[in-house]
């Protein structure tokens, strides 16, 4: 390969599209190193903190596309205070300030202020694509900048961020000669929309094939929109409210007769089901529904509309659709592949809760299935057991049971066996998320046979340090490791130091590591981040070393300790 | 025979939801409510059991703080019923982004009023599970008003000058009923705005039968007295 000219060696990279394997090729040797780093476009950090904007700049000049994600993922649990961190402001401050022509930024959990965008929409002449998901810190006023500066822009879209509202102009401030929008999702808006700018928008975006609307949408809107973009692919329903009877109805029943393409929907932030009979003809085709939203849609109905969705691909729901309902989906939904069940009632008992049987259900109906996300009331190892059977398949299996340290109700034993056959029999599984009654042996298992697992999360599990021992010796392709209310303290901690470096990040709360424990590591290991997060001034400067640490993050980092942390916490 | 505050009432503990932990309260931290349910977890050092947290869910323009003044003596009644549905609630579990945990809330913020009071005060129905809870909720936002027992009726009155007050409320139809006629969750849904009315203003109702603070088939006879 080292006689073919630089040219070429680029045409052939072109071809790997992930990450990975292009991080995997600039290994090989100096020559790749460079040829892949002047021709790479896209580039993904898992977390902003392990490296700095200017050694990003330095190295990929030809950099378009930028993921960038900011706080560790129980941030998403209020687990992490408010300020900790995770700004996107240096990162588009560096690149505005080079040469980069950056047309794509996608961020998760990090804070981005409405200086971020207004900076963001005037650096770039060729923005084109702004994905936010679980991000915070700006208003309706930053994403006003991003429509008004962003020339060709193509696609907003905001995923269950946190916004202020402050009006809904924010939409009439794309430009008449904007017309090249693709997708546009505002789902997680909470205020109102100016709905005749809206309609104008869609009716200048000939390409437009992804439309999610926020709750301020409603039912007649929602019909003139179809009636100018009868292409969408992917559809969000904001308000999906009306009088089955009237005219604005009869006239949507029609309309959505025309949208052939919709493969993907979502939404019904605000349903009335006895209007959800007008999209039973668009069902057959859909690929995707996420229904998570809809709390608005009670079992029967919702099993009545599943009914519809045998070409499902992947499907997001809520519990209330029962052990009942998700025999319905198994025998309905044959190409099944991905499916969440989210709590309706994250606090109270959950009558409608699902249990083991919905689940052995659908792994006997859905022998695709590769992705679960499951809340629950209770699990039975026999029924993992069943499942571990009929879906070999798994890629993410995250069961979480509302009650996080229940047994198997039907013998009373820990879940240990269940989980066990589960990563037996799932051998090119690379997520997976644990609950209910654990001992020490679910991690001896974890660590004999999850040989791809690259994610785990841990609540309120194990017995001892053996627990956190066998999971980091016998899991070798692990990334990212996070830990609650186990009775993991300084010994498992320290017992392989080399290991966090293979590792993008651990953490661990309310465990049994001592400040002690964080201090040794972070003096043996200079190239890992030991933060600890102090809340309640339970610790001093001089605090004991023996004193428990309350959460502790660590983290791989190429730029040392962040400067941007807060006074809760310390970088030891 | 008298009916009883919330215990009986197979409608209020149908859901068990102990909703009165949403609420925002001014306690110190650490400090455990009494009527907790709390699951013991064998084995691990710092179980589930142990871990209460108060949530802060969302502030509102109530004024939460709960001195256990009235509501004690009724709550510790109505927990020797309570289904232990009522779990303590762990900060972060379920582990359900905080956004969706929002979203999935429902408000219902209705106005109050009280005869003879400068302004009106917000309440969200939401919050509370039972008439008995509304009812504690009354006297902790009211400050003039206690609940009061009387002939085994639970009243609302001001005890600086013996004024009882009857709570009532507008519902769908505009039309102003009695409070605690219909189930919990019925009355909820149709209540547009609470009224608590000087008992003297109901003067001429005469012989009532009244449901006090429950759905349940029984009769009380009252009478208003001025």
């Amino acid at each position: 390969m080292n006689y073919f000219p630089d040219e070429v060696l680029e045409h052939v990279f072109d071809f790997l599209t992930s990450h990975r394997d292009r991080n995997a090729v600039s290994l090989v040797c100096s020559l790749w190193y460079r040829v892949e780093r002047f021709s790479r476009q896209r580039v993904f950090i898992g977390n902003c903190y392990a490296i700095s904007p200017e050694k990003l700049i330095t190295r990929f000049p030809g950099l378009k596309s930028l993921t960038l994600k900011g706080k560790p993922h129980f941030a998403d649990f209020n687990l992490v205070p408010y300020d900790w961190g995770g700004y996107v402001q240096p990162w588009i401050e560096a690149l505005a300030k080079s040469r980069i022509g950056l047309e794509e930024l996608r961020l998760k959990r990090m804070v981005v202020s409405d200086d971020s965008l207004e900076l963001l929409s005037r650096s770039f002449a060729n923005f084109k694509t702004l994905v936010l998901v679980s991000c915070e810190g700006f208003t309706t006023d930053g994403l006003a900048a991003i429509a008004a500066n962003c020339r060709f822009l193509r696609e907003l879209d905001l995923q269950e961020n946190e916004i202020d509202d402050h009006s809904g102009h924010w939409l009439s401030c794309f430009p008449d000669s904007c017309t090249s929008l693709t997708s546009l999702n505002f789902a997680c808006l909470k205020g109102e929309i100016n709905l005749a700018s809206l309609e104008r928008l869609v009716a200048r975006s000939p390409n437009l094939r992804s439309l999610r609307l926020n709750r301020a949408v409603p039912l007649e809107t929602l019909q003139k929109i179809l009636m100018r973009a009868p292409l969408l692919v992917d559809l969000g329903t904001g308000s999906y409210v009306h009088d089955p009877d009237s005219e604005t109805y009869n006239k949507l029943k029609t309309t959505i007769l025309k949208c052939k393409s919709i493969r993907n929907l979502s939404g019904f932030l605000e349903v009335a089901p006895r209007c959800l009979p007008a999209i039973f003809p668009i069902c057959l085709n859909l690929t995707s529904l996420n229904l998570s939203y809809a709390a608005g849609i009670h079992g029967s109905e919702l099993i009545k509309l599943i009914r519809h969705c045998a070409k499902l691909q992947r499907l997001w729901i809520l519990d209330c659709i029962g052990d009942k309902g998700l025999e319905v989906v198994a025998s309905t939904c044959n190409e099944l592949q991905e499916l969440r069940v989210f709590p309706s009632d994250p606090f109270g008992v959950g009558h409608d809760a699902v249990t083991e049987n919905g689940l052995v259900a659908i792994s006997i109906g859905c022998p695709k299935l590769h992705s679960l996300l499951y809340f629950c009331q209770q699990m039975t190892n026999a029924a993992l057991i069943t499942v571990a059977r009929n879906c070999p398949n798994f890629i993410r299996f995250r069961l979480c049971i509302l009650d996080p340290t229940r047994p198997d109700p039907v013998t009373m034993k820990p879940l240990d066996d269940g989980f066990g056959a589960i990563v037996q029999s799932c051998k090119l599984l690379r997520r997976l998320s644990l609950s209910g009654l654990l001992t020490d042996q679910v991690f001896l298992y974890i660590g004999m046979y999850a040989e791809q697992l690259e994610m785990l999360s841990v609540a309120f599990a194990g017995d001892s340090d053996k627990g956190m021992l066998y999971v980091l010796n016998g899991c070798k392709k692990l990334r990212k490791l996070e830990i609650r209310d186990c009775p993991f303290g300084n010994m498992a901690l320290l017992s392989d130091v080399g290991k966090y470096e293979t590792m993008r990040s651990l953490w661990m709360s309310s465990c049994e590591v001592t400040l002690w424990g964080c201090k040794t590591l972070a003096k043996v290991m200079p190239r890992l981040n030991v933060e600890i997060i102090n809340e309640h001034d339970q610790m001093e400067i001089c605090a004991e070393d023996g004193q428990r640490v309350e959460k502790m993050y660590l983290y791989r980092t190429l730029v040392g300790p962040r400067k941007d942390a807060p006074e809760f916490v310390w970088n030891l | 025979m008298s009916p009883e505050n919330g215990k009986h009432l197979p409608e209020s503990d149908a859901t068990g939801l102990n909703l009165k932990e949403t609420e925002l309260t001014l306690r110190l931290p650490g400090e455990i409510r009494g009527d907790i349910e709390i699951k013991a977890k064998s084995g691990t050092k710092r179980g589930f059991s142990q871990i209460i947290d108060l949530n802060h869910d969302r502030s509102s323009d109530v004024d939460h703080e709960h001195d256990d003044r009235g509501c004690d003596k009724l709550e510790n009644e109505t927990l020797a019923i309570k289904p232990p549905a009522a779990k303590a609630q762990v900060v972060g579990w379920p582990p359900v982004r905080g956004f969706r945990k929002n979203a999935m809330k429902s408000f219902k913020f209705v106005k109050v009023a009280v005869d003879g009071a400068p302004f009106l005060r917000k309440l969200d129905l939401e919050l509370y599970s039972s008439y008995q809870e509304l009812l504690c909720a009354f006297d902790n936002m009211f400050s003039c008003l206690t609940i009061c027992n009387y002939l085994n009726e639970k009243k609302l009155m001001d005890t600086a000058n013996g004024v009882e007050y009857v709570p009532t409320y507008e519902d769908k139809d505009g039309d102003w009923m009695l409070v605690g006629d219909v189930p919990w969750k019925m009355f909820v849904e149709s209540c547009k705005r609470l009224r608590l009315m000087k008992s003297s203003e109901a003067i001429g109702l005469g012989n009532l039968l009244f449901r006090a603070w429950g759905y349940i088939p029984c009769l009380i006879y009252m009478s208003f007295t001025i």
